[in-house]
Protein backbone atom coordinates (compact mmCIF):
# COMPACT_ATOMS: atom_id res chain seq x y z
CA UNK A 1 0.00 0.00 0.00
CA UNK A 2 1.65 3.72 -0.95
CA UNK A 3 1.53 6.13 1.18
CA UNK A 4 1.09 10.02 0.54
CA UNK A 5 4.99 11.51 1.18
CA UNK A 6 4.85 14.04 2.22
CA UNK A 7 1.79 14.46 4.52
CA UNK A 8 -0.54 17.21 3.58
CA UNK A 9 1.20 20.53 4.52
CA UNK A 10 0.93 24.33 4.84
CA UNK A 11 2.24 24.10 1.35
CA UNK A 12 -0.57 22.44 -0.42
CA UNK A 13 -3.52 24.10 -2.04
CA UNK A 14 -6.52 22.93 -0.18
CA UNK A 15 -9.98 23.19 -0.36
CA UNK A 16 -12.44 22.46 2.57
CA UNK A 17 -12.16 22.35 6.72
CA UNK A 18 -8.51 22.24 8.18
CA UNK A 19 -9.29 19.34 10.50
CA UNK A 20 -11.57 17.62 8.49
CA UNK A 21 -12.15 14.22 8.96
CA UNK A 22 -10.90 12.36 5.86
CA UNK A 23 -8.33 13.76 3.59
CA UNK A 24 -8.32 13.81 -0.55
CA UNK A 25 -5.11 14.37 -2.62
CA UNK A 26 -5.41 14.40 -6.05
CA UNK A 27 -2.03 13.89 -8.62
CA UNK A 28 -3.14 15.48 -11.41
CA UNK A 29 -2.16 16.68 -15.12
CA UNK A 30 -4.05 19.51 -16.71
CA UNK A 31 -4.20 18.02 -20.06
CA UNK A 32 -5.00 14.28 -19.29
CA UNK A 33 -8.58 13.61 -20.12
CA UNK A 34 -9.03 11.25 -17.29
CA UNK A 35 -8.31 14.21 -15.20
CA UNK A 36 -10.86 16.38 -16.61
CA UNK A 37 -13.42 13.45 -16.15
CA UNK A 38 -12.66 13.01 -12.58
CA UNK A 39 -12.90 17.18 -12.19
CA UNK A 40 -16.32 17.22 -12.26
CA UNK A 41 -16.45 13.63 -9.71
CA UNK A 42 -14.80 15.44 -7.65
CA UNK A 43 -17.01 18.44 -7.45
CA UNK A 44 -19.68 16.41 -6.63
CA UNK A 45 -18.13 14.47 -3.85
CA UNK A 46 -17.31 18.42 -2.68
CA UNK A 47 -21.04 19.30 -2.28
CA UNK A 48 -22.26 16.09 -1.11
CA UNK A 49 -19.76 15.83 1.65
CA UNK A 50 -17.66 18.71 1.63
CA UNK A 51 -18.06 19.85 5.22
CA UNK A 52 -16.40 16.47 6.19
CA UNK A 53 -13.27 16.63 3.64
CA UNK A 54 -10.23 18.79 3.07
CA UNK A 55 -9.45 18.32 -0.61
CA UNK A 56 -5.78 19.21 -1.83
CA UNK A 57 -4.54 19.36 -5.61
CA UNK A 58 -0.86 18.40 -6.35
CA UNK A 59 0.96 18.70 -9.56
CA UNK A 60 1.40 15.37 -12.14
CA UNK A 61 1.87 16.41 -15.64
CA UNK A 62 3.16 14.18 -18.04
CA UNK A 63 5.09 16.66 -20.44
CA UNK A 64 5.82 13.98 -22.67
CA UNK A 65 2.69 13.43 -23.50
CA UNK A 66 1.05 16.71 -22.71
CA UNK A 67 3.22 19.01 -23.64
CA UNK A 68 1.23 21.77 -22.24
CA UNK A 69 0.48 20.32 -18.54
CA UNK A 70 3.57 21.68 -17.37
CA UNK A 71 3.06 25.40 -18.13
CA UNK A 72 -0.65 24.69 -16.65
CA UNK A 73 0.73 23.50 -13.51
CA UNK A 74 3.30 26.83 -13.81
CA UNK A 75 0.40 29.31 -14.17
CA UNK A 76 -2.12 27.41 -11.70
CA UNK A 77 0.69 28.43 -8.83
CA UNK A 78 1.08 31.67 -10.80
CA UNK A 79 -2.25 32.21 -10.20
CA UNK A 80 -1.90 30.77 -6.28
CA UNK A 81 0.71 32.97 -5.63
CA UNK A 82 -2.13 35.68 -5.72
CA UNK A 83 -4.61 33.86 -4.01
CA UNK A 84 -6.10 32.12 -6.88
CA UNK A 85 -5.30 28.62 -7.37
CA UNK A 86 -8.82 27.32 -7.47
CA UNK A 87 -9.87 29.72 -9.55
CA UNK A 88 -7.39 28.45 -11.77
CA UNK A 89 -7.46 25.15 -11.29
CA UNK A 90 -11.39 25.02 -12.26
CA UNK A 91 -10.68 26.90 -15.74
CA UNK A 92 -7.88 25.03 -16.61
CA UNK A 93 -10.05 21.79 -16.12
CA UNK A 94 -13.17 23.35 -17.81
CA UNK A 95 -10.22 24.38 -21.15
CA UNK A 96 -8.37 21.41 -21.31
CA UNK A 97 -8.25 21.75 -25.10
CA UNK A 98 -7.22 25.48 -24.47
CA UNK A 99 -3.79 25.46 -22.83
CA UNK A 100 -1.34 27.30 -25.32
CA UNK A 101 0.64 30.00 -23.17
CA UNK A 102 -1.35 32.88 -24.67
CA UNK A 103 -4.58 31.23 -23.15
CA UNK A 104 -3.25 30.67 -19.82
CA UNK A 105 -2.45 34.08 -19.39
CA UNK A 106 -5.87 35.07 -20.99
CA UNK A 107 -7.35 32.86 -17.77
CA UNK A 108 -5.20 34.89 -15.67
CA UNK A 109 -5.84 37.80 -16.08
CA UNK A 110 -9.92 37.02 -16.10
CA UNK A 111 -8.79 35.83 -12.82
CA UNK A 112 -8.03 39.59 -12.04
CA UNK A 113 -4.20 39.03 -12.19
CA UNK A 114 -1.97 41.07 -13.96
CA UNK A 115 -1.45 39.61 -17.30
CA UNK A 116 2.28 40.73 -17.75
CA UNK A 117 3.02 39.44 -14.51
CA UNK A 118 1.82 36.34 -15.33
CA UNK A 119 3.38 35.94 -18.65
CA UNK A 120 6.42 36.66 -16.99
CA UNK A 121 6.63 34.10 -14.43
CA UNK A 122 6.00 31.39 -17.17
CA UNK A 123 8.66 32.46 -19.49
CA UNK A 124 11.12 32.78 -16.36
CA UNK A 125 9.71 28.99 -15.09
CA UNK A 126 9.28 30.87 -11.43
CA UNK A 127 7.10 28.39 -10.69
CA UNK A 128 8.69 24.92 -12.33
CA UNK A 129 10.53 24.40 -8.64
CA UNK A 130 7.06 24.02 -7.12
CA UNK A 131 5.39 21.76 -9.84
CA UNK A 132 8.64 19.57 -10.13
CA UNK A 133 8.64 18.97 -6.52
CA UNK A 134 5.47 18.02 -6.30
CA UNK A 135 6.12 15.41 -9.09
CA UNK A 136 8.64 14.58 -7.40
CA UNK A 137 6.70 13.72 -4.28
CA UNK A 138 4.20 11.75 -6.37
CA UNK A 139 6.55 9.17 -7.58
CA UNK A 140 7.44 8.83 -3.82
CA UNK A 141 4.17 8.32 -3.40
CA UNK A 142 3.87 5.78 -5.68
CA UNK A 143 1.95 7.75 -8.33
CA UNK A 144 1.56 5.28 -11.29
CA UNK A 145 -0.69 7.56 -13.62
CA UNK A 146 -3.01 10.34 -13.34
CA UNK A 147 -5.37 10.82 -12.45
CA UNK A 148 -3.83 9.31 -8.56
CA UNK A 149 -6.23 9.93 -5.46
CA UNK A 150 -4.93 9.29 -2.24
CA UNK A 151 -7.43 9.00 0.93
CA UNK A 152 -6.20 9.95 4.34
CA UNK A 153 -2.85 9.00 2.77
CA UNK A 154 -3.36 6.02 1.44
CA UNK A 155 -3.40 5.23 -2.09
CA UNK A 156 -6.42 5.00 -3.50
CA UNK A 157 -6.56 1.90 -6.58
CA UNK A 158 -9.94 2.19 -7.79
CA UNK A 159 -11.97 4.55 -10.82
CA UNK A 160 -13.16 8.17 -10.12
CA UNK A 161 -16.68 6.60 -10.54
CA UNK A 162 -16.33 4.69 -7.11
CA UNK A 163 -14.42 7.26 -5.18
CA UNK A 164 -17.18 8.60 -3.06
CA UNK A 165 -18.62 5.09 -1.80
CA UNK A 166 -14.76 4.47 -1.07
CA UNK A 167 -14.84 8.69 0.84
CA UNK A 168 -18.34 7.59 2.76
CA UNK A 169 -16.49 4.60 4.30
CA UNK A 170 -13.36 6.67 5.22
CA UNK A 171 -15.73 8.69 6.90
CA UNK A 172 -16.96 6.17 9.26
CA UNK A 173 -13.58 4.31 9.43
CA UNK A 174 -11.86 7.44 10.36
CA UNK A 175 -12.86 7.42 14.20
CA UNK A 176 -11.77 3.65 14.60
CA UNK A 177 -7.81 4.32 12.65
CA UNK A 178 -7.78 7.11 14.95
CA UNK A 179 -7.85 5.19 17.71
CA UNK A 180 -5.92 2.17 16.86
CA UNK B 1 9.40 -16.62 -10.23
CA UNK B 2 11.27 -13.11 -11.56
CA UNK B 3 14.62 -13.93 -10.65
CA UNK B 4 15.67 -12.56 -7.23
CA UNK B 5 18.13 -9.58 -5.73
CA UNK B 6 21.92 -11.15 -5.74
CA UNK B 7 21.69 -12.98 -8.93
CA UNK B 8 23.78 -12.22 -11.52
CA UNK B 9 21.85 -10.79 -14.04
CA UNK B 10 21.65 -13.11 -17.67
CA UNK B 11 23.35 -11.41 -20.05
CA UNK B 12 21.23 -10.29 -23.58
CA UNK B 13 21.91 -9.02 -26.90
CA UNK B 14 18.28 -7.73 -28.43
CA UNK B 15 17.77 -5.02 -31.29
CA UNK B 16 17.07 -1.42 -30.28
CA UNK B 17 16.06 -0.02 -33.57
CA UNK B 18 16.08 -2.29 -37.09
CA UNK B 19 19.45 -1.79 -37.76
CA UNK B 20 21.01 -1.36 -34.47
CA UNK B 21 21.76 -3.95 -31.20
CA UNK B 22 22.22 -3.10 -27.38
CA UNK B 23 23.76 -5.51 -25.02
CA UNK B 24 23.64 -5.60 -21.45
CA UNK B 25 27.42 -5.25 -20.86
CA UNK B 26 27.63 -2.59 -22.87
CA UNK B 27 25.31 -1.03 -20.44
CA UNK B 28 28.11 -2.55 -17.21
CA UNK B 29 29.84 0.75 -14.86
CA UNK B 30 26.10 2.27 -14.24
CA UNK B 31 22.94 1.14 -12.27
CA UNK B 32 20.62 -0.22 -14.69
CA UNK B 33 16.77 -0.54 -14.74
CA UNK B 34 14.97 -3.02 -16.64
CA UNK B 35 11.62 -2.43 -17.17
CA UNK B 36 9.72 -5.84 -19.46
CA UNK B 37 6.32 -4.70 -20.04
CA UNK B 38 3.61 -6.89 -21.96
CA UNK B 39 3.20 -4.47 -25.25
CA UNK B 40 3.39 -1.21 -26.57
CA UNK B 41 0.25 0.58 -27.33
CA UNK B 42 -1.10 0.59 -23.67
CA UNK B 43 -3.67 3.22 -22.88
CA UNK B 44 -1.61 7.28 -22.56
CA UNK B 45 -2.69 8.55 -18.95
CA UNK B 46 -1.82 5.20 -16.89
CA UNK B 47 0.73 4.13 -19.16
CA UNK B 48 3.88 2.77 -17.32
CA UNK B 49 6.27 3.55 -19.82
CA UNK B 50 4.74 6.98 -19.91
CA UNK B 51 5.79 7.73 -16.60
CA UNK B 52 9.23 6.02 -16.25
CA UNK B 53 9.89 8.55 -19.13
CA UNK B 54 9.08 11.26 -16.68
CA UNK B 55 10.68 10.15 -14.30
CA UNK B 56 14.14 9.63 -16.25
CA UNK B 57 15.50 12.95 -14.80
CA UNK B 58 15.07 11.56 -10.93
CA UNK B 59 16.72 7.79 -12.29
CA UNK B 60 19.70 10.39 -13.58
CA UNK B 61 20.35 11.59 -10.43
CA UNK B 62 21.70 8.18 -9.63
CA UNK B 63 23.28 7.79 -12.81
CA UNK B 64 21.65 4.84 -13.43
CA UNK B 65 20.06 4.36 -17.43
CA UNK B 66 16.95 2.38 -18.50
CA UNK B 67 15.71 0.37 -20.83
CA UNK B 68 12.29 -0.99 -22.05
CA UNK B 69 11.74 -4.79 -23.00
CA UNK B 70 8.82 -6.53 -24.64
CA UNK B 71 8.26 -8.71 -27.31
CA UNK B 72 7.11 -6.35 -29.86
CA UNK B 73 9.20 -6.36 -33.13
CA UNK B 74 11.35 -3.09 -33.55
CA UNK B 75 9.16 -1.46 -35.73
CA UNK B 76 6.63 -1.51 -33.84
CA UNK B 77 8.96 -0.48 -30.85
CA UNK B 78 10.12 2.60 -33.38
CA UNK B 79 6.32 3.80 -33.82
CA UNK B 80 5.11 3.64 -30.18
CA UNK B 81 8.88 5.56 -28.74
CA UNK B 82 8.17 8.05 -31.86
CA UNK B 83 4.21 8.95 -30.69
CA UNK B 84 5.05 8.55 -26.90
CA UNK B 85 8.40 10.62 -26.81
CA UNK B 86 10.07 8.14 -24.91
CA UNK B 87 13.80 8.76 -24.01
CA UNK B 88 15.06 5.73 -23.27
CA UNK B 89 15.56 2.19 -25.47
CA UNK B 90 12.94 -0.16 -25.88
CA UNK B 91 14.79 -3.92 -27.10
CA UNK B 92 12.63 -6.03 -29.22
CA UNK B 93 12.53 -9.30 -27.34
CA UNK B 94 11.41 -11.06 -30.80
CA UNK B 95 13.28 -14.18 -31.94
CA UNK B 96 13.44 -16.57 -30.39
CA UNK B 97 10.44 -14.90 -28.99
CA UNK B 98 10.28 -13.45 -25.07
CA UNK B 99 14.19 -15.70 -24.83
CA UNK B 100 15.22 -12.84 -22.69
CA UNK B 101 12.19 -12.98 -20.72
CA UNK B 102 12.12 -16.16 -20.21
CA UNK B 103 16.31 -16.16 -18.27
CA UNK B 104 14.42 -13.22 -16.21
CA UNK B 105 11.86 -15.29 -15.03
CA UNK B 106 9.52 -12.92 -16.69
CA UNK B 107 7.84 -14.42 -19.49
CA UNK B 108 3.80 -15.31 -19.56
CA UNK B 109 3.87 -18.54 -21.73
CA UNK B 110 0.21 -18.68 -21.73
CA UNK B 111 -0.35 -15.11 -22.85
CA UNK B 112 3.23 -15.19 -25.41
CA UNK B 113 4.17 -11.73 -23.76
CA UNK B 114 6.37 -10.24 -21.17
CA UNK B 115 5.17 -9.98 -17.05
CA UNK B 116 5.08 -6.62 -16.16
CA UNK B 117 8.20 -7.07 -13.84
CA UNK B 118 10.88 -4.38 -12.91
CA UNK B 119 14.99 -5.25 -12.28
CA UNK B 120 17.47 -2.99 -10.89
CA UNK B 121 20.99 -3.97 -11.28
CA UNK B 122 24.13 -2.30 -10.02
CA UNK B 123 26.73 -1.22 -11.95
CA UNK B 124 28.48 -4.82 -12.26
CA UNK B 125 25.25 -6.03 -13.73
CA UNK B 126 23.75 -8.17 -10.43
CA UNK B 127 20.34 -7.62 -9.60
CA UNK B 128 19.86 -5.53 -6.61
CA UNK B 129 16.45 -5.52 -6.57
CA UNK B 130 13.17 -7.11 -8.37
CA UNK B 131 9.65 -7.17 -8.68
CA UNK B 132 6.70 -8.31 -10.20
CA UNK B 133 3.74 -6.62 -11.06
CA UNK B 134 -0.28 -7.63 -11.69
CA UNK B 135 -0.09 -7.64 -15.52
CA UNK B 136 -2.56 -5.02 -15.66
CA UNK B 137 -1.43 -3.00 -12.76
CA UNK B 138 1.37 -0.36 -13.36
CA UNK B 139 3.72 -0.65 -10.30
CA UNK B 140 4.89 2.73 -10.33
CA UNK B 141 8.56 4.53 -10.07
CA UNK B 142 8.64 4.38 -6.27
CA UNK B 143 10.24 1.35 -5.47
CA UNK B 144 12.68 1.30 -8.24
CA UNK B 145 13.74 5.17 -6.99
CA UNK B 146 13.97 3.30 -3.05
CA UNK B 147 16.25 0.58 -4.62
CA UNK B 148 18.92 3.13 -6.14
CA UNK B 149 18.79 5.32 -3.49
CA UNK B 150 19.80 2.28 -1.49
CA UNK B 151 22.24 1.07 -3.93
CA UNK B 152 23.88 4.91 -3.83
CA UNK B 153 23.88 4.85 0.10
CA UNK B 154 25.61 1.37 0.23
CA UNK B 155 28.28 3.06 -2.26
CA UNK B 156 29.29 5.60 0.09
Amino acid sequence: MSHLAPPLGPRDHTQGPPGARVTLVEYGDFECPHCGAAYPVVKAIQRAIGSKLLFAYRHFPLTRVHPHAEHAAEMAEAAGERGKFWGMHDLLFEHQDALEDDQLIAYAKTLGIDPAWAAQALTEGRYEPRVRADFASGVRSGVNGTPTFFINGLRYEGGADTLLDALMEATIDAPLKSGG
Amino acid sequence: MVLSPGTKAPDFRLKKSPDQTLSLSELRGHPLVLVFYPADWSPVCGDELALFNEVLPEFARYGAQLVGISVDGVWCHKAYAKSRNLDFPLLADFEPKGEVSRKYGAYRPQDGFSERALFVLDAGGVIRWSYLSEVGTNPGADGVLAALEEGAAQKV
